[in-house]
C-alpha cells in the first residue's frame, strides 16, 4: 500500500467524480465559464467532491484516534455512540431554539459527541471485561440508548421527519453554501499529524505513557475532542456514515501497522478512496437516480467488516 | 539514590502498603521478593510514580519526585510492567524508538537512532528489528521492552516481574542481561521477583516485603538463609551452597 498509488487514485476517482452525474458535464463545456455547466460544476460537483474528501479522510482519522486511546480495533464513532450522541445534540438545539443556525448545531451537537465520546470511555474504564467484541457491543448497546431518546423525543416534537435528514448520510444534498463546515477537518486532521505520536503512546496504555512522561489524560482528552469534532461537522453537512471509521484504519492497521505518525496519511488517503468509490457508484447504480451514500458504505462496510470479524480475535 | 520515606497506600481501608522506609542503592541491583500480596508491586509502581501514594514521599537523588516534571523524570527513571498487554500492532524498532519519547517527543534525530541502533544491538535484536510485536514469543518481547528502556537512557530501571510467563531459558537470558545492565553500563536495577533462587543468585541487596511492610532489607547474603526465610515466607527453607551461589530448596519444605 504505497502512498503514492493512493494519491494517483484519489487524483483519478476525484476526476470521475466530477464528470459523473445526472447533467452530463464534460471537460469542454467548463472552457466556457458562464455556460449553464460550468455554473453547475462549480456550485454542486466541486463542492460534492470536497465533502467527500473531507468526510472520508476525517472519518476515518477520527475512527483511527479512538481505536488508538481505547485500544480496541472495533471502537469507532458507529461502535461507541459518537454518532447517535451527535443527532441527539442536533435535536436538542433544533428543540432549544426555533429556528436553529449552522453554528447554534453545531455547537450543542459538537457538546453532546464530546460527552457522549467521554462517557462511553468512562463505561470503558468500569468494564473488567475487555474482549475485543464485547467492548463494541457495549458501544451499540449505548448508541442505540441514545438512539431511542431522540426518536421519543423527535416524535414528541414532531420533527421526525427533520431528524431523519441526518439519520442517513447523503451527498446529494451538497452544494456551494452548505458544506462549509466541513473546513473544520482540515486543521483537525493538522492537529491530530502533530499529535500522531503521542496518540501512538497513549495507545499503549496508561503506565506505558506515564513511563515516558506523558501527560495520558490531557492527550484522551484532546483525542476526544478531536473526534468529536470531525463527527459533528460530518453528520450536520453530510450525515451519518457508518462503518467508516471502524473498517479503513482496520485495513490500513494489517498492511502498515499501527505506528501513527506512518499511517495517518494512509488512512486518511484510504478513506477517501473508500467514500468516493461508494459515492460513484451510488450515483451509477440506478442512474439518473442516486442510492445515499450511507446506505452504500453500510452494505460494502459491514461486509468488510464481517471479514475482519471472521479473520479472528488473534489480529483483533 | 532513591529514598522511600513512609510510603502508605491504602487499598479501601486495608494498607497494602504501610510506613514503607528503603534506600535504592546506585549501580546496583536490588530484589523485592516476599509473598504473594505483600505489596511489591504496589511499592514499585509508587516509586515510579505510575500510582500515587496516600502518605509520605519518594526522593530521587535527593530532589522530592512528586515536584519533579514528568518528563524529566522520565528521563531518570524507567518502568517495565508485567501486563504489558499490548494488541498495538508495532516493530521492534518503532517500539525502541518510543524510548527516546522523554527525549525526542517521537521525531527521532541523528543521535536518537544512534540510541536505538546501540539498544537493539545490546540486546541482540539487531536482525529482527522490523519483526512486529504480535508475532514475537514471550522471551523476545520481554527483551524487546528492555531494549526500549535502554534507549530511554535512564539511570535507573524498575521491572515488575519481568520473569513472569518465560520458560528458564529465557528467565536467565533476562537476568543476565539486567546484571550486565548494572556492570558494565552502571544501571540501578530494582526488580520484583517471584522466584527467590533468581534474587538469590542476581541480585546485590534483597529487600522482603510481607503484608505491607518491610520485614528484611540487606545484602543478599545476609537475606538468604534459613531464619529469615522463614520470618518472610512462614517456611523452613534449607540453603543449599553451590559454587558461589546459595540455592533454596523450598519445593519440600
Amino acid at each position: 500500500m504505497k502512498k503514492r498509488y493512493l494519491i494517483t487514485a484519489v487524483i483519478l476517482l476525484s476526476f470521475l467524480s466530477l464528470f459523473v452525474g445526472a447533467i452530463r458535464i464534460s471537460p469542454a463545456d467548463l472552457l466556457d465559464l458562464r455556460s449553464e455547466e460550468t455554473e453547475i460544476f462549480l456550485i454542486s460537483r466541486v463542492p460534492r467532491l470536497v465533502a467527500i474528501l473531507l468526510a472520508g479522510a476525517g472519518m476515518s482519522i477520527a475512527g483511527l484516534i479512538m481505536q488508538q486511546l481505547s485500544r480496541n480495533k472495533f471502537v469507532s464513532p458507529t461502535t461507541a455512540g459518537t454518532l447517535d450522541a451527535t443527532r441527539l445534540g442536533i435535536l436538542v438545539s433544533m428543540l432549544m431554539f426555533t429556528n436553529a443556525t449552522l453554528f447554534e448545531k453545531m455547537a450543542v451537537s459538537f457538546a453532546f459527541a464530546l460527552l457522549g465520546t467521554f462517557l462511553f470511555m468512562q463505561i470503558l474504564d468500569r468494564i473488567k471485561f475487555k474482549d475485543a467484541i464485547f467492548i463494541p457491543l457495549v458501544g451499540l448497546m449505548f448508541g442505540n440508548i441514545l438512539s431511542s431518546i431522540t426518536t421519543f423525543f423527535a416524535f414528541k416534537a414532531n420533527v421526525i421527519q427533520n431528524m431523519s435528514a441526518w439519520l442517513q448520510g447523503d451527498f446529494s444534498m451538497i452544494m456551494k453554501g452548505r458544506y462549509e463546515l466541513l473546513y473544520i477537518s482540515i486543521p483537525v486532521l493538522i492537529i491530530t499529524y502533530l499529535y500522531a505520536n503521542r496518540f501512538t503512546v497513549a495507545g499503549m496504555g496508561e503506565d506505558f505513557s506515564k513511563n515516558l512522561g506523558l501527560a495520558y489524560k490531557r492527550i484522551v482528552n484532546i483525542g476526544l475532542i478531536l473526534v468529536a469534532l470531525i463527527t459533528t461537522t460530518v453528520v450536520l453537512t453530510v450525515g451519518m456514515i457508518p462503518f467508516l471509521g471502524l473498517i479503513i484504519p482496520n485495513i490500513v492497521s494489517i498492511f502498515k501497522g499501527d505506528h501513527l505518525q506512518k499511517t495517518l496519511p494512509h488512512t486518511a488517503l484510504l478513506g477517501a478512496i473508500f467514500l468516493l468509490v461508494c459515492d460513484i457508484l451510488g450515483r451509477v447504480i440506478i442512474f439518473p437516480y442516486e442510492i445515499s451514500i450511507s446506505l452504500m458504505v453500510g452494505v460494502i462496510g459491514s461486509g468488510i467488516f464481517l471479514y475482519l470479524l471472521f479473520r479472528g480475535k488473534a489480529y483483533a | 539514590m532513591i529514598q522511600v520515606r513512609e510510603l502508605t497506600k491504602f487499598y479501601g481501608r486495608k494498607a497494602v502498603v504501610e510506613k514503607v522506609n528503603v534506600n535504592i542503592h546506585r549501580g546496583k541491583i536490588t530484589s523485592f521478593i516476599g509473598p504473594n500480596g505483600a505489596g511489591k508491586s504496589t511499592l514499585l509502581s509508587m516509586v515510579s510514580r505510575l500510582m500515587d501514594a496516600d502518605t509520605g514521599e519518594v526522593l530521587l537523588d535527593k530532589s522530592k519526585v512528586k515536584d519533579m516534571k514528568s518528563n524529566d523524570f522520565a528521563k531518570r527513571v524507567a518502568i517495565l510492567k508485567q501486563s504489558n498487554f499490548m494488541n498495538v500492532k508495532l516493530t521492534i524498532r518503532e517500539l525502541v524508538g518510543f524510548g527516546r519519547f522523554p527525549h525526542c517527543k517521537g521525531r527521532l534525530h541523528e543521535e536518537d537512532e544512534r540510541m536505538v541502533d546501540q539498544a537493539l544491538e545490546y540486546m541482540g535484536l539487531m536482525d529482527m528489528q522490523e519483526a512486529y510485536l504480535d508475532e514475537l514469543s514471550g522471551g523476545q518481547r520481554q527483551r524487546a521492552f528492555i531494549a526500549m528502556t535502554i534507549a530511554q537512557d535512564t539511570d535507573y530501571i524498575l521491572l515488575d516481574e519481568p520473569l513472569n510467563n518465560l520458560d528458564m531459558k529465557h528467565s536467565v537470558q533476562i537476568m543476565k542481561i539486567l546484571r550486565q545492565l548494572v556492570d558494565d553500563l552502571g544501571k540501578t536495577v530494582v526488580i520484583v521477583l517471584h522466584d527467590i533462587n533468581f534474587a538469590s543468585v542476581y541480585s546485590d541487596r534483597i529487600v522482603a516485603l510481607k503484608e505491607g511492610r518491610i520485614v528484611k532489607d540487606g545484602p543478599t547474603n545476609d537475606i538468604i538463609n534459613s531464619e529469615s526465610l522463614r520470618e518472610i515466607y512462614d517456611m523452613d527453607i534449607p540453603i543449599q551452597q553451590m559454587k558461589n551461589c546459595r540455592i533454596c530448596v523450598y519445593f519440600n519444605s
